[in-house]
This record gives structure tokens, C-alpha cells and sequence, in this order.
């Protein structure tokens, strides 16, 4: 069993009257990436600014690293690397300059080896306005990370980004989870959470509504399995032609589709129907209901357990 | 000290890279002066004689209540001190070194007013050198920690026009730049004495231009000065990390008492 890195016990936080987050728990082992899910308003950004110091809570107890945020966060700044959803950098400062003036209040030398990995070497001496969002958002990661923190935190870290600095970004993100760094991933994007973390929360009306890995998650829904099957002549498309545990079926673009809440015997009466038919199956896919789809389900019905 | 140094030279870099406050530190000063200079010194030649400390004291008004508080309401409505807060860098740099490198601006610029303004437009020089320093810092350090104070209790940058313009407006008119402090009514004159502007006039005028004080002028370093440390003070305890959801130490209307050292002089030194 890994050690928690963060520790998060019946935390609250409210503005005046407003409730952002009303009690939630959970923990991040330590080099996990932990996936925060929630739309607009569901208590994200609350979390995370208590969990960098920024805020301090209203009730529960917070652990970072083993510290508390609040009381001692002149400890934690070296511990925590935050990347955050503005990139909060001066218009005139340049990658170089940052690179020197951040590591130099964390009594680090300069990491100018991640300005080059992360492709800012060009744009070194360029002002902040002059970088493209990419850029900006790379540079910002450069100096999330240039301190080696412990603990990492991605607010949004692929927004607006094109698909090769995506992919980029996200093997640099397992580079430093295989390095031991822990890292809480905050996401609007599904796709990203279900491939890149190992456990995930959704956050909805201020409390934790699910928690897990995705394919835990995912499975908890419910959510149909699409199944697809080609086949050389037309034996899945004659008349009167039904498989079990199927809800709803569709032609599309030479592939017979099939929405089935048990996935195992639908494909076993499939693959049976057709070798009875003596047809050829040529493509047979499945795919499971995405995280996407169970946080829309949850976010839809907005029941909080 | 290493990020000391580092936090100084991008602060200082930005003074001449930003169009706003490059036009702020030299640009609008020392076109003002050259404007001065050429059109005023010719209407009025009385004005040659205040043409030095009226200019030096004209730039160092432009540049701190100009320049100094909108790029610090800015960096709170975009970020950029919570990431400086993440990233430990403490408010006492965040106020203060934008200050002191402004204030190096303000030495240059008050070095190309003093040097070429006797060979231009036939100006007095100082003739107390060590005092003309110890008044232009004073001054520059009085303005400076205005509005640094200025820029923290700004809740958006139009209040914080509004708040800059309300020290800076009076202190052209009445702060003896283009009019002696003599020819004040003696309420406004009163009121002048608020402003650091007239005080630094004072003093330049009593200590080192050798021309005679409206009132003591010892008296104007020393409310220079202390309003100066004053205005750090109270902007470093009602300085606020973040313009959502932040409940400050102290409410702004506290920053007023920057003005309790001018006030108590008029009472101590009239």
C-alpha cells in the first residue's frame, strides 16, 4: 500500500452563504495521477486553491506532503509545483527570465533543459504576450516542474493545445509519475482523465458523487456497450433477427450496431448466429461506455449520493 | 538575494519594455520638461528658476502615481500574485521592488533634467548637492509608497485613474510646479500641504535651490519620509493576494492615514 501524498478529510469551504465544497474526503497515493472531474461551479477550483494554500478551509483537514496547506505553507512551496488555468506570468517576462527569477525563490539553479525539452529554446528571449497559448502553457508547466516538487498540480494543462504538444505534454506527465511525482490532474477534458489518471473523483453540487478508477467508474453506470459487426454477406441484417440483452439496433455504413447492457452474451449469440448462417465475420468491435459518458449521466440526473 | 537581484532586473527591464510605463518613466516626463523648457521659460523666465526641481518633482509624480499602481491592480485581476504566492515570493518583494526600480527610472531621468536643463534653458543648478539627493529621495520614496498604496486598495484599474489623478490633479495645480506656494489663497495653500508635491517644493526650494521656504523646510523631509514608510506599511497590511473571494487584513479606507504625517506638519511646522 503506497502512502498518501494527499490527504483531503471532510473538507468545507464556503463564501459567505455560498457552500463551494461541503465536506468531501478522498486521498492521492503517492506517484498516482488523480483525476478532479466536476463541471463549471461543482467545487474544482475551491479544492485545489485550499489544497495549494491559496484559501485557507472552513472546516475538515487538508494534507499536502505531509503538510497542512494553511499553517505551513512557506514549508510547501517547494513541495507543490502548480501549473495553473491563467498562466498568472507578467506580459513583459521572458521564458529565460522567468526560468531564473522562479528557480531563484525556490533556491534552485535554473532548469533551461526543460525550457529546450518543452520547445520554448526559440522563444527564450520573447515576451509572454508574443508566445502562442501553447507556448504559454508549456512555459508554464516548465515552471510547475523546474523546482522537482513532489506534488504537481495541472489545472486544465492541455487547453487549447494542438495534438502533438497534447501528446507531448501527456508523455511528459508519466515521465514524472514514473519519476515518483504525484500528481492531481484538474480536467474538463474526458478523454485526457480516463487515459492519463489512475484514480478519478466527479465532483457535483460541491460534494464527491463518485470515485475510482475510470473503469470502476465507468462500470458503475448504466451505460449500454456499443457492439459493431461486419460481415461478408447479410445474415445480421435479415428481418426478425434479435440477440439478447440488445435495446437498440442500427445500420450504419455496412456495420449492424448493437446497444447491449450484457456485453458477453450478445457477442456470444452474434458470433453464433453467423457461423449458423455460414456468413464470414470481416469486423467485430466493442466499445465500453466512455468515463464521458458516465459523467454525463451522473452530471445529468445531478443525484449527489 | 539571489532572487532579490533576479525579481530587480526583470522589474527594471519591464519599466523600459512596457510601452505604458516606458512612456510613463521617461517619455512624458522629459517630453513635458523639453515642452516646459522651450514654451514656459519663454512666456514666464521666473520659471527658469523652478524649472529643475519643478520637472524633477513633475517626473517623479508621472511615473510613481502613473505608472506604479495600474500594472499592480492588473497582476491581482490576472493571476499573476497567486502564482507568486505558489511560488513563495513574499508581498514585501511584490510591492517594494517595483518601487525601488522605478525610483532608479526617476534617478536617470532627474539626472538628464539637472544636467541639461542649465545648458537648455539657462536654469539655476542646486547649490546644496547632498540635500537636492536626500530631497529627491525623499520624494521619490513619498510618491512611490502613495502609490504602491494606491495600486493595493484599487479595487479595478478605472478607481485606481481615479484615485492616481485625485493626488496628481492638485499636486500639478497646487503643489507649486507652476505656481509658487506664495500665491496660493491661504486655504488652498492649506490644502496644499497635504500633498507630498508641495512639500517636496519646500524643501527643494529651502535646502538646496537657495531660495526661501513657505514653511520649514527640514520639517518637509521628515513628513516626506515618514509618509513614505507609512504608505509601505499600510500597503503591505492591506495587501491582498487575490481580487476574488479575499477578505483583507484591514479595510482601504486605512490607507488615508498616509495622509496623518502632512497633516500633523501643518499643525507641528506652520
Amino acid at each position: 500500500m503506497k502512502d498518501s501524498m494527499i490527504e483531503v478529510k471532510d473538507f468545507r469551504k464556503s463564501y459567505g452563504d455560498y457552500t463551494a465544497v461541503d465536506s468531501i474526503s478522498f486521498d492521492v497515493k503517492h506517484g498516482e495521477i488523480f483525476g478532479l472531474l466536476g463541471p463549471n461551479g461543482a467545487g474544482k477550483t475551491s479544492t485545489l486553491e485550499c489544497l495549494e494554500g491559496l484559501r485557507a478551509p472552513n472546516g475538515g483537514s487538508l494534507r499536502v506532503a505531509g503538510l497542512d496547506p494553511s499553517s505551513e505553507f512557506s514549508k510547501l512551496k517547494n513541495k507543490i509545483g502548480v501549473q495553473l488555468q491563467s498562466a498568472g506570468l507578467p506580459e513583459s517576462i521572458t521564458p529565460d527570465e522567468a526560468m531564473k527569477f522562479f528557480c531563484a525563490y525556490h533556491s534552485v539553479d535554473p532548469r533551461f533543459d526543460l525550457l529546450e525539452r518543452l520547445g520554448l529554446v526559440e522563444k527564450r528571449n520573447a515576451q509572454f504576450y508574443e508566445l502562442s497559448t501553447g507556448q504559454q502553457r508549456r512555459l508554464a508547466l516548465a515552471l510547475a516542474i523546474a523546482h522537482n516538487p513532489p506534488v504537481l498540480f495541472l489545472d486544465e494543462p492541455t487547453a487549447g493545445l494542438d495534438v502533438a504538444t497534447r501528446v507531448e505534454l501527456h508523455g511528459m506527465m508519466r515521465e514524472l509519475q514514473a519519476g515518483g511525482t504525484t500528481i492531481v490532474l484538474a480536467t474538463h477534458d474526458m478523454a485526457e482523465a480516463e487515459q492519463m489518471s489512475d484514480r478519478v473523483a466527479i465532483l457535483l453540487k460541491s460534494k464527491i458523487v463518485a470515485t475510482g478508477t475510470p473503469i470502476e467508474i465507468t462500470a458503475t453506470g448504466a451505460g449500454l456497450t456499443k457492439i459493431s459487426a461486419r460481415t461478408q454477406s447479410s445474415s445480421l441484417t435479415a428481418s426478425g433477427v434479435i440477440f439478447p440483452a440488445v435495446t437498440q439496433s442500427i445500420s450504419k455504413d455496412e456495420y449492424n450496431i448493437y446497444y447491449s447492457s450484457d456485453i458477453g452474451s450478445t457477442v456470444s449469440a452474434i458470433i453464433a448466429h453467423i457461423k449458423t448462417e455460414g456468413d464470414t465475420l470481416i469486423d467485430l468491435r466493442v466499445e465500453r461506455p466512455s468515463l464521458e459518458d458516465r459523467f454525463l449521466e451522473i452530471t445529468n440526473s445531478g443525484d449527489v449520493q | 538575494m539571489n532572487a532579490f537581484i533576479h525579481h530587480f532586473i526583470f522589474e527594471f527591464r519591464t519599466g523600459i519594455r512596457n510601452k505604458q510605463l516606458l512612456l510613463m518613466n521617461y517619455l512624458f516626463p522629459l517630453g513635458f520638461y523639453l515642452m516646459m523648457g522651450f514654451i514656459m521659460a519663454e512666456i514666464n523666465p521666473l520659471f527658469r528658476e523652478d524649472i529643475i526641481p519643478a520637472m524633477v518633482v513633475f517626473g517623479i509624480l508621472a511615473a510613481t502615481l502613473l505608472g506604479i499602481p495600474d500594472p499592480l491592480v492588473n497582476a491581482r485581476e490576472n493571476g499573476i500574485f497567486r502564482s507568486y504566492k505558489i511560488n513563495g515570493i513574499p508581498s514585501i518583494s511584490i510591492l517594494v521592488i517595483p518601487a525601488l526600480t522605478t525610483i532608479l527610472h526617476l534617478l536617470l531621468v532627474a539626472v538628464i533634467i539637472t544636467v541639461t536643463a542649465p545648458l537648455l534653458f539657462d536654469a539655476p543648478s542646486p547649490l546644496n548637492w547632498l540635500n537636492y539627493a536626500l530631497i529627491f529621495f525623499s520624494t521619490a520614496i513619498a510618491c512611490a509608497g502613495l502609490s504602491v498604496l494606491v495600486g493595493v486598495v484599487s479595487p479595478s484599474s478605472r478607481m485606481t485613474v481615479l484615485w492616481s489623478q485625485l493626488v496628481f490633479v492638485p499636486s500639478m495645480l497646487l503643489g507649486g510646479l507652476m505656481l509658487p506656494y506664495n500665491m496660493l489663497p491661504d486655504i488652498a495653500g492649506k490644502f496644499a500641504q497635504l500633498l507630498p508635491a508641495t512639500q517636496a517644493m519646500n524643501a527643494f526650494n529651502g535646502l538646496a535651490m537657495g531660495k526661501e521656504a513657505a514653511f520649514p523646510p527640514w520639517g518637509s523631509v521628515i513628513m516626506l519620509l515618514v509618509s513614505g514608510v507609512l504608505a509601505f506599511g499600510l500597503a503591505i497590511y492591506l495587501f491582498s493576494w487575490d481580487s476574488r473571494n479575499t477578505a483583507r487584513r484591514g479595510h482601504p479606507l486605512l490607507a488615508l492615514l498616509v495622509l496623518l504625517p502632512y497633516a500633523l506638519g501643518i499643525f507641528l511646522f506652520s
